[in-house]
């Protein structure tokens, strides 16, 4: 793990923060997050187009499972290969609670976390002791064992056909889902807010923790840090992001299928974070633009799908070695060094 | 769950055989995916995630081979050889590129390929399932033992995998060959320092793995339907394997091996919906007792 790190910790951790600056960067933070929700807001009255809309719902779906997924490979160090199966989770989850129980939806979307969180603390208790590749397989081989229960549990879960037959979506506070704009907006909140927050982790002292454990784990246990159970609450985070982004989907199919829970929806999720690049917050978010751009574009062309995104995920891992965003950030920092040598 | 029928057959000496047979053959198959997984990463360091897919050639060559020429033993060849070929090509020309602490590269590298392998054979063979059928030489009537049913291809796949075993084992602790695999283990700088290629031990060892899991796919073919994707699960089933039995411990791959094809056979009468779930039960408790495995010495 050279190349592939979210920020430098030590860099950070050797600047001096004063509250001030640190409180600065959280409005900026809040800020920035206003105007892009004012902006996606904006799109339903400039572009009438439903297939945009529809992208953009996609995208907080798989945005908030990618960056979730983020915390745990950029920042941490731990490589899930299973993080998708909190993206099934929770579409089958909120699906099941809203066909069964008919609770309204705040209410659902509340219980779906809490299952989650369950869920989460308990293969996260078991895998989060493992290394590297041991991590990356045990998560993976659990992601199989909820997927082949979601198969074979057909009574409950409609086995391979998914959960059909719709979600119910009855209006709350004046918010209807079944209409489309309203989906569209409340989607571009989730994601908007759950960026947010995962932003506010990734900046806060325990997303320091974090980046020391990811860098030296045994340095981090030295000077008094519990490793084990800084590993799980970031996993258990990561999985309700996750788990939210799954809500969404399920309410954009109005279903839940188990292609939801398979496993290369984790291995995209890895490839979303590599694409975009892992060093920067919101690498993954432009790594899942451009991933649904490409799913969308080669689906349409051809029924291979699998190797044209095998070769350019090989063209990724062994010819560029970084994501988009990495190339970005590098360009721009030397061309301002350029600059600066140039003033000087 | 269906308890009854568990201890109903734990009662029966015919049900006793028949479930024990075929629990060795699951067992049998993926010891000989799991020991090159185990082996590979012994040696080079790294969990070969597409080690499936060679599994799924190797089933499809045999099966082509097979319908050429009609020869079964040349149909096994098939698909050890071409899996053996495509390992080595596929560790020289790709794995050996993305060596070294980056798991997240070596992942990737290697979907991608689970990725393009699960979709060169929809191509090359359409997405349908298909079938080699029996060899005719195997088309005798089952042998009967204690009332239990006993296909006689039955009793050559287990005493293929055992000899592979023996081989392997013996080959690895005896051998010249071995000891500079184990060398090669063990410190890659030191033994590239005395003059051996250590390149062509990786690619070799690969080759070796690959060509495992492909006699696997091959011996598989004429009891299982083939299908694109068909390797996926036998590399999660194998992986469980190792993590069970121990990363790098051959031994260990074929107990585990034998008890995770045992714990399916008869877990299948008892808790028909819950089969995978006893499974992954019994690696978390593997893991949470022992977390170096049952015969694993490195800690995980």
């Amino acid at each position: 793990m050279t190349e592939l790190r979210a920020e430098s910790g030590g860099k950070a951790l050797g600047m001096p923060r004063s509250e001030a600056k640190s409180h600065r960067a959280r409005y900026l933070d809040v800020l920035i997050a206003i105007a892009a929700f004012a902006v996606l807001a904006m799109l339903p009255l400039l572009f009438s187009s439903k297939a945009l809309l529809d992208f953009v719902i996609r995208c907080s779906a798989f945005g908030l499972f990618a960056t979730s997924l983020n915390l745990l490979v950029g920042y941490t160090g731990m490589i899930s290969f299973g993080h998708g199966m909190f993206f099934g989770l929770g579409a089958y989850g909120f699906g099941l609670i809203m066909q069964r129980t008919g609770m309204p939806i705040p209410l659902a979307f509340l219980s779906t976390l809490l299952i989650t969180t369950a869920v989460a603390t308990i293969i996260g208790a078991i895998c989060v002791r493992l290394k590297e590749i041991y991590f990356a397989f045990v998560t993976l081989a659990f992601q199989m064992l909820i997927h082949s229960m979601i198969l074979s549990w057909s009574s409950l879960t409609g086995g391979d056909q998914g959960l059909r037959g719709g979600i119910p979506r009855p209006v709350f506070i004046g918010i209807d889902l079944a209409n489309h704009i309203h989906l569209y907006i409340v989607s571009c909140a989730l994601l908007v807010i759950g960026l947010l927050l995962m932003r506010q982790i990734a900046q806060s002292p325990f997303g320091y923790t974090l980046r020391m454990i990811r860098d030296n784990a045994s340095r981090a246990s030295f000077v008094g840090i519990d490793v084990w159970r800084a590993k799980l609450t970031i996993f258990v985070l990561a999985a309700l992001f996750a788990s939210t982004g799954g809500i969404i989907m399920s309410l954009f199919v109005s279903g839940a299928y188990p292609e939801f829970a398979f496993w290369t929806i984790s291995g995209e999720g890895i490839f979303i974070n590599m694409l975009g690049g892992v060093t920067t917050f919101l690498g993954p978010m432009v790594g899942t633009v451009l991933l649904l751009i490409l799913n969308d574009t080669v689906t349409r062309l051809t029924e291979y799908y699998g190797i044209v995104l095998g070769i350019v995920i090989l063209f990724f891992a062994i010819g560029l070695r970084k994501g988009l965003m990495d190339f970005t950030v590098e360009w721009y920092e030397q061309r301002r060094d350029s600059v600066r040598e140039r003033t000087r | 769950m269906d308890l009854d029928a568990l201890t109903g057959c734990l009662g029966s000496a015919a049900c006793l055989v028949t479930q024990t047979t075929s629990g060795l053959i699951i067992g049998m198959l993926l010891f000989l995916v799991a020991v090159g997984l185990t082996l590979i990463f012994g040696v080079l360091k790294v969990v070969n995630f597409s080690h499936g897919a060679f599994y799924m050639f190797g089933a499809y060559f045999a099966m082509t081979a097979y319908q050429l020429t009609g020869s079964f033993a040349l149909a096994m060849l098939c698909g050890a050889a071409g899996t053996a070929i495509l390992g080595l090509i596929f560790e020289r020309v790709f794995m050996s590129r993305v060596y070294g602490g980056d798991v997240l590269m070596q992942l990737l590298v290697c979907y991608a390929f689970v990725l393009i392998f699960d979709d060169i054979v929809r191509m090359v063979w359409g997405p349908e399932f298909r079938s080699m059928g029996m060899p005719t030489a195997f088309q005798v009537p089952p042998l009967f033992v204690a009332g239990g049913v006993v296909p006689p291809y039955y009793l050559l796949l287990i005493s293929v995998a055992l000899l592979v075993a023996v081989i392997l084992g013996l080959g690895l602790a005896r051998t010249k060959l071995g000891k500079v695999i184990r060398a090669a283990a063990h410190n890659p700088g030191m033994v590239s320092a005395l003059g051996i290629n250590t390149g062509l031990i990786y690619g070799s060892v690969f080759a070796l793995g690959g060509m495992l899991a492909g006699l696997a796919g091959a011996l598989a073919a004429p009891v299982r339907s083939l299908t694109p994707g068909m390797g996926f699960s036998v590399l999660i089933e194998s992986f469980i394997v190792t993590v069970v039995g121990g990363m790098g411990s051959i031994l260990g791959a074929l107990i585990g091996a034998l008890l995770i094809g045992l714990i399916r056979s008869f877990g299948s009468l008892g808790f028909p919906l819950f089969t995978e779930g006893l499974m992954y039960l019994f690696m978390v408790i593997v893991l949470v007792a022992r977390p170096t495995g049952l015969f694993g010495k490195e800690v995980a």
